[in-house]
């Protein structure tokens, strides 16, 4: 599988209010949203960001589009770096990706019917206007609602969240991207209608042969859409491998707790308390060594010394933890 | 909410603009206030444009009795709607002539400040950084001038004439409809479907007019209604106060006659109550169409 996105070394710090203290002495404290990616996505291949609020997820799926500059490292699309994109090279790159969002009711313009939200893709990228309907008809087709008449005259205060979302799919896909994010597509949604969505984006993935990361802190959707999941910790990658492997043999201790975590629809399950305590902001403050020591329960002394590098433990399965 | 969709035969650039058009008339039919405002614009708007048909009378011209005297202070319903001024001219084709240069400087105050306040209100909040500032402080300056005294200073610099309420609200009244436009750019921009137009290759000016004016347009639309009934009121203001243009006769004007004819004391009321009733209603309809703009601009509000 020839890579299409690869990050190396990515960071990304944003400005914190400084305390009056910090001020006067010059400093600059910084959230490290995202400390130092390095990720391949192959051609053809879905990825699952996964992590809780905060881990720095939609902040990777962010510099991968280039929506935000990264503080750090770089990121080469099809072979060219990012960082180098201007003018004709950028308007074909933003061709070659989409986004879809989270809150399908804000992504689409409350003054746009579905017809305009459609062929304002197709009008940037200057696509002849004869090949807009049959485009705008085959996306709508491939998030299956293929009523196209039904909708194109519609606003968006007058669809469902489920709709909109399959709206905002099409418009990505109006374009046949080679790369797409989506950032929690369905967290938004009704429960009843996330399969629905999800369905769209397998077949969508196996029809179009698209690469795609899809963020989001749900283990089952990250399982169900994406054949490989990586789990971000506090703007680190703490596993990576094949998504039945990372959740049949999880490695990390982060990973383990997250699938258990996983609710169970049986009611009279009993469950282990999770292994892991306290929260991600209490973690935020300690540089140097591994990030999650002070909420994993087998930390030793050498997690405060040393970061745990990624480690291959099986053929395409690595962690970042010094146990293993 | 129309959930069933009704195919449309037109497709193409014209989609749905008929039919926004056709809902704003429906809602602005169900809010009472609304009809009232329009209604009353379309009266005076009537009246201005047909003044020259509906005038009986020349507004400036000194009339007559068959036996060559004045005809000064006549009653109205007699020979004369509304009678006559204390000086021989009709008071009813005065009245008309008054709508006339009422709406003129209403409407083109209104599309000054509106067009100004606007364009530094997108610019502005849009664009942040350096030209915000010069902009929001060239702003504060404007609205630091007391209106009423601005506007008579400047006609005694210029000619006095009904234009200089023009220039006064255009240089001075701006700042608050650019305020309220800047703010509700900063939050637009920060909504996900300015993101995705982002995403899918708009440019900054594209996004700008496209995405983001369409939705601060209601505001200035609302900003608009309010800014024709200040520029009358302030036109009147000015003409009451003796800087009005000369030869044009506006409600303001009238009531300045009026009043330094001592009409008011000695009782003639047919005099003074049509342009103060006049000028009254015509503020109010602005209030009232701004109402109804804000439930047809924003539809969400209503659905």
């Amino acid at each position: 599988m020839a890579p299409l996105v690869v990050a190396s070394g990515l960071e990304k710090h944003f400005p914190v209010t400084r305390r009056l203290g910090e001020v006067l002495r010059g400093e600059r404290p910084v959230s490290r949203a995202v400390d130092g990616i390095d990720l391949t996505i192959g051609e053809g291949e879905t990825v699952g960001l996964l992590g809780e609020s905060g881990c720095g997820k939609t902040t990777t799926g962010r510099l991968l589009l280039k929506l935000t500059r990264p503080t750090a490292g770089t990121i080469r699309f099809d072979g060219g770096d990012l960082a180098d994109l201007a003018g004709a090279a950028l308007k074909r790159f933003r061709r070659e990706v989409q986004l879809v969002f989270q809150n399908p009711f804000d992504a689409i313009n409350p003054r746009f019917t579905v017809f305009r939200a459609l062929r304002e893709p197709l009008q940037n990228a200057g696509v002849p206007k004869e090949e807009h309907p049959e485009r705008m008809r085959v996306a709508m087709h491939r998030v299956r609602l293929p009523d196209v008449e039904g909708y194109y005259d519609r606003y968006p205060h007058q669809l469902s969240g489920g709709q909109l979302q399959r709206v905002v799919l099409a418009r990505a896909l109006v374009l046949e991207p080679r790369f797409i994010v989506a950032d929690e597509p369905v967290s938004m949604l009704d429960v009843s209608v996330r399969a629905g969505i999800l369905n769209v984006m397998r077949d969508v993935h196996a029809t179009m042969g698209l690469t795609a990361v899809y963020i989001s802190h749900d283990f089952a959707l990250v399982r169900y859409v994406c054949a490989r999941t990586v789990v971000m910790y506090l703007g680190k990658m703490v596993e990576d491998g094949p998504s039945a492997e990372v959740v049949a043999r999880p490695l990390h201790p982060y990973t383990r707790a997250l699938v258990q975590a996983v609710p169970v629809p049986r009611v009279d399950q009993s469950r282990e308390p999770l292994p892991i305590k306290g929260s991600l902001s209490a973690a935020q403050a300690q540089v140097g060594g591994c990030r999650f020591r002070d909420r994993c329960p087998y930390a030793f002394a050498r997690c405060a010394d040393e970061e745990p590098p990624m480690r291959e433990v099986a053929p395409g399965h690595r962690a970042a933890c010094h146990l293993l | 909410m129309p959930v069933t969709a009704e195919p449309s035969a037109v497709r193409g650039g014209g989609r749905g603009r008929f039919a926004a058009v056709g809902r704003a008339f429906a809602l602005v039919r169900r809010d009472p206030f609304a009809t009232a405002g329009v209604l009353i614009y379309t009266v005076f708007l009537t009246i201005a444009i047909f003044a020259d048909q509906l005038a009986t009378h020349d507004p400036n011209q000194i009339l007559y009795r068959p036996n060559g005297r004045v005809a000064s202070n006549l009653p109205p319903f007699a020979q004369h709607i509304l009678g006559t001024t204390n000086l021989g001219r009709d008071i009813y084709s005065q009245l008309v002539y008054g709508a006339r240069s009422a709406l003129i400087v209403g409407i083109t105050a209104a599309f000054a400040v509106v067009m100004i306040g606007t364009l530094v209100g997108l610019v502005a909040g849009f664009f942040r950084g350096f030209v915000d500032m010069v902009m929001m402080r060239i702003a504060d300056v404007a609205l630091g001038i007391p209106f009423l005294p601005f506007v008579i200073v400047l006609s005694s610099f210029l000619e006095p004439s009904m234009w200089n309420v023009v220039i006064g609200m255009a240089l001075v009244v701006w700042p608050s409809t650019s305020r309220v436009i800047r703010s509700q750019v900063l939050s637009l921009r920060e909504r996900t479907f300015v993101e995705a137009a982002r995403v899918t290759g708009s440019s900054p000016f594209r996004i700008l007019f496209v995405h983001i004016a369409p939705n601060v347009l209601p505001l200035s639309f609302v900003y608009g209604s309010i800014a024709v009934g200040w520029a009358i009121l302030t036109e009147a203001s000015v003409s009451f106060l003796g800087f009005g243009g000369g030869d044009t006769v506006s409600w303001g004007s009238m009531l300045q006659n009026a009043y330094a004819s001592q009409a008011l004391s000695r009782g003639w009321y047919h005099w003074f109550v049509p342009p103060g009733v006049c000028i009254i209603l015509v503020v109010v309809a602005g209030f009232f169409v701004s109402r109804g703009f804000e439930e047809v601009l924003f539809p969400r509000l209503r659905d």
